[in-house]
């Protein structure tokens, strides 16, 4: 055997490969990538969880599922799909991208970030662990007290529910002060914030947005969780208390929450379209500030979940204008888009082609939104499939069509292979008819009558051919996920390498390899303009070479750290002991939690 | 020292402090959860379906007995001062630590933990008074969100002492120095939080009636 | 006056309150804590109340701000990261109070 000469790369402490690599990981994009595995999951799981409803509601007084077995189901569907899939698909962007978009080494705070994830997978890990028990939460993903309180649910359904939830919280916030610092403070020279690519300001957005209403329900399921192991009488008519209380303190978050979801998928498509058009956004400015107006105004429109209430004309009044009127930026941002298009040299690729379709689907679910700003029309939708229709229109049209062109798009840059075209391809056509065939005619029922959160429907009211069609526009859906989990495979044992910048991208994360090395940049670079590479390679006058790799020996990166996950799990055995009923869990958890931040603060640099 | 200290002497776009900017940016937040909290107190006052009340008379139909107005005002207006004085105190021992004055340090950094201590103790004895009068967290909705405001204030508070006690246990080893004063003013601004919160609640429920 | 280290670690600040400052502050946070409990148990100011309360709250609401907590000195910045969620905090509590006072003519109060 021969002996090698072993360099400084190879002589360094930490080991690059490896469990014990990912589970004391640090790194900004290595995170990314466990957020994204893990959500992409759950994502197929709440796909599951939604076949199975659609199933059910094939047919007219079906019996597939059970009365409460359909409701842990949509329960679980929408839990999932909003806090284990949208918001850590999402955070897998913010996490690989928003270092490179803004010429950072890492984030502010890197072991914060990894706990942020252990939390995460130990909230998603913990609402799912109750289908073991035959006892997944069952109340909606919207838990509306009194129904969750302890008279009307006295299984763990709704402890599940209520300590997941708030597990999941904690992630959310502690990501959101380490992004909300890192975009202000870790820019590189020269990336002024109106320089800063739009994804980075949706997401920045999107980060205030979070900091300013998980405190809001974190404190609604305290008062749930108070109601159900203390008896107080927040949400106990008995005692006094409203039940509305609950409605007004959930949509606070509520409503902001949604704009978590689709803010990200916004700055998505702002970088999509005008590297698919060779031509720089249209109306950076007027994006900036459509998107913190939206963010604003979003904390101004909560009772409009409500207006089926009995809140009085004055606060439905005030609530149908200020709902209203945030389709104004949001109709800033849309003719912005086409104006970058407009005129631009078209690449058909199939990000392009999932960003194209986005604006298109948002466009019809923000139609059948505004529709139900006035009190008097959704009076008639409110608790019908159109409201249904409406908001997968936005979440699955607009959310996860621009997850999915976001996927296709940073896929090269994270992997270091591209994604067959040609499947991709397959997967938007399939996907599109699908989702189109699934949820275009639940506008249709639900005017018609057909009421959600309902097990089943009778035969002879004009229901079954679009139910019909609704599922299996539902299994063409699964079909296309399939394809793209097909493509993924494949194109990850591909073994021809992805260049730095397979698109002619504009930002800074297509002037490194792909994948990154660890520091990211060999040199930090300075900006001059909005689209520094596009910048670059105009004076070069062509495309920039394949970059080189770097020993990057002189650049000292963060040490991995133990600690994130230690805390991460006394976080979910103090909560959990809420779920048992033994004090002795809690303490036991509280040990772990103060032996893991005792340890993280005073834990000795490399 | 902790890895942190790498963070604190890094450059940044701004030229301050990360970690401060983090400390800040949590404040923030935290200002949405106690207003969750507050907005619940004052939307369910005068609500409650039966007594002990925080400044009304109740007679207990159970037993006849006539239970006063169950807010102490000279005990809670001296914890407030008590809780007051001890943000002046941590403000003077930020003081000595960013000069250097070790005695200063640790003098006023303990009176602000005796200080906190007080409070609490203050927080216990009235929660113990108020459970023997009756007053209990589901006796009635002053109940629920009285000991549900109060005590999140009071679990903040413990949190505040248990950190500020490591800052100071730093300080006595020595390891405080100048340059190190930020651990302390971070931990302070924490405490000043609370402090703060506490006072939008003496307000909003000792004194207002 | 700056202080060597102080201008490494915080280069946006001005000249720092002396301790004196800090104790003025304190005596000022202790007369007006005296003034609220004294105007709780004067009688004949009973319907001004609530807004002299109010006001004095805000008063030592924002001295522990601008000194102890320092914002006056520090970068604005700073300021925003707490005034701005104020707002929002105070904008949720108005709605709610409101919300729940003013309900549907016909709903039981």
């Amino acid at each position: 055997m021969a002996t090698t000469v072993l360099d400084h790369a190879e002589t360094h402490a930490h080991a690059k490969t490896g469990l014990w690599s990912w589970i004391t990981t640090v790194d900004h994009k290595r995170i990314g990538i466990l957020y994204g595995a893990t959500a992409f999951l759950f994502f197929l799981i709440g796909g599951l969880e939604a076949l199975l409803l659609r199933i059910q509601l094939g047919s007219p007084n079906n019996t597939f599922l059970s009365p409460e077995t359909y409701n842990q189901l949509f329960t679980m569907h929408g839990t999932t799909m909003i806090f284990l899939a949208v918001m850590p698909i999402s955070a897998m962007y913010f996490n690989f991208m928003i270092p490179l978009q803004i010429g950072a080494r890492d984030v502010a705070f890197p072991r914060l970030n990894a706990f942020s994830y252990w939390v995460f997978l130990a909230g998603g890990l913990f609402i799912n662990i109750s289908f073991l028990f035959h006892a997944a939460p069952n109340a909606g993903w919207f838990g509306y007290a009194n129904l969750t309180t302890k008279p009307y649910s006295p299984g763990p359904n709704v402890d599940f529910w209520v300590i997941g939830l708030q597990t999941l919280g904690i992630a959310s916030l502690a990501a959101a002060v380490n992004f909300f610092v890192t975009i202000i403070n870790l820019r590189g020279p020269g990336m002024k914030l109106m320089r800063m690519p739009m994804f980075v300001w949706m997401s920045f957005i999107t980060q205030i947005l979070l900091l300013l209403a998980f405190p809001v329900i974190t404190v609604a399921l305290i008062m749930l969780m108070f109601d159900r192991v203390f008896h107080t009488m927040f949400f106990t008519v008995a005692g006094g208390g409203d039940p509305q209380l609950w409605q007004h303190l959930f949509w606070v978050f509520g409503h902001p929450e949604v704009y978590i979801l689709i803010l990200p998928a916004f700055g998505i498509v702002s970088e999509i379209l005008p590297v698919f058009s060779r031509k720089p956004l249209f109306g950076y400015a007027a994006m900036v500030f459509s998107g913190a107006f939206i963010a604003f105004l979003g904390f101004g429109v909560w009772a409009h979940h409500m207006f089926a209430t009995g809140m009085g004309p004055i606060a439905d009044s005030f609530f149908a204008i200020s709902t209203m009127l945030i389709a104004v930026p949001t109709g800033v941002k849309i003719f912005n888009w086409i104006g970058t298009i407009w005129g631009g040299s078209i690449q058909l690729k199939t990000p392009m082609y999932f960003a194209l379709a986005f604006i298109a689907m948002f466009i019809m679910g923000g139609l059948s939104g505004v529709m139900h700003a006035s009190p008097p029309a959704d009076l008639q939708q409110t608790d019908t499939y159109f409201v249904v229709a409406h908001f997968h229109y936005v979440l699955f049209g607009g959310s996860i069509f621009a997850l999915t062109a976001g996927a296709y798009y940073w896929f090269p840059k994270m992997f270091g292979k591209m994604l067959s075209e040609k499947l991709g391809k397959v997967h938007f056509w399939l996907m599109l008819i699908g989702f189109n065939l699934t949820f275009m005619p639940m506008h249709f029922v639900g005017l018609n009558g057909m009421p959600r959160r309902v097990y089943t429907y009778p035969a002879g009211l004009g229901f079954e051919l679009l139910n019909r069609l609704e599922t299996i526009g539902a299994f063409i859906l699964a079909i296309s996920m399939l394809v793209f989990v097909y493509n993924l495979w494949r194109s990850l044992r591909n073994p021809v390498p992805a260049p730095a910048d397979p698109w002619n991208g504009a930002t800074l994360e297509w002037s490194i390899p792909s994948p990154p090395q660890e520091f990211n940049f060999a040199e930090i670079p300075t900006v001059h303009s909005r689209d520094p590479l596009w910048e670059t390679k105009r004076a070069r006058g062509g495309p920039l070479p394949e970059p080189a790799l770097a020993s990057g020996k002189d650049i000292h990166m963060p040490n991995p750290s133990f600690w994130p996950l230690v805390t991460a799990i006394g976080v979910i055995t103090t909560l959990t002991g809420f779920l048992v009923g033994f004090p002795y869990v809690n303490l036991v958890g509280a040990a772990i939690l103060l032996t893991g931040i005792f340890s993280w603060a005073f834990e000795p640099a490399g | 020292m902790s890895q942190d200290a790498h963070a604190m002497h890094m450059p940044t776009t701004t030229g301050l402090d990360s970690r401060k900017m983090a400390i800040w940016t949590f404040i923030g937040s935290e200002c949405l959860f106690f207003a969750s909290l507050i907005s619940t107190y004052m939307v369910y006052r005068g609500k409650s379906l039966t007594g002990p009340y925080p400044h009304e008379s109740w007679t207990n139909p159970a037993n006849g007995e006539v239970v006063k107005g169950i807010l102490n005002i000279p005990l809670t207006s001296f914890s407030t001062f008590v809780l007051l004085m001890s943000s002046f105190a941590v403000v003077l021992a930020l003081y000595g630590a960013q000069r250097g004055k070790r005695g200063m340090l640790i003098g006023w950094l303990s009176a602000t933990m005796v200080g906190g201590a007080i409070f609490l103790g203050g927080q216990v004895y009235e929660f113990n008074h108020f459970v023997h009068e009756g007053l209990t967290l589901h006796q009635n909705l002053f109940g629920s969100t009285f000991f549900t405001l109060t005590g999140f204030h009071g679990g903040h508070v413990t949190v505040g002492l248990i950190w500020l006690g490591t800052v100071l246990v730093t300080a006595i080893r020595g390891k405080l120095p100048p340059e190190k004063a930020l651990n302390l003013e971070i931990a302070a601004l924490y405490w000043h939080f609370v402090d703060v919160i506490w006072i939008i609640i003496f307000t909003l429920i000792y004194l207002i009636k | 006056m700056s202080h060597p280290a102080e201008a490494h670690a915080h280069p946006e600040e001005h000249a720092h309150p002396s301790a004196g400052t800090y104790a003025k502050i304190a005596v000022t946070l202790v007369i007006l804590t005296a003034l609220e409990v004294a105007v709780y148990y004067v009688e004949s100011i009973r319907t001004y109340l609530v807004p002299i309360l109010i006001v004095l709250m805000i008063i030592k609401f924002a001295l522990v701000a601008m000194y102890y907590m320092h914002l006056k000195q520090d970068s604005k910045l700073f300021s925003g990261l707490f005034v701005f969620p104020i707002f929002i905090a105070v904008v949720v509590i108005v709605a709610l109070i409101l919300l729940f006072s003013i309900k549907h003519p016909q709903m039981p109060q």
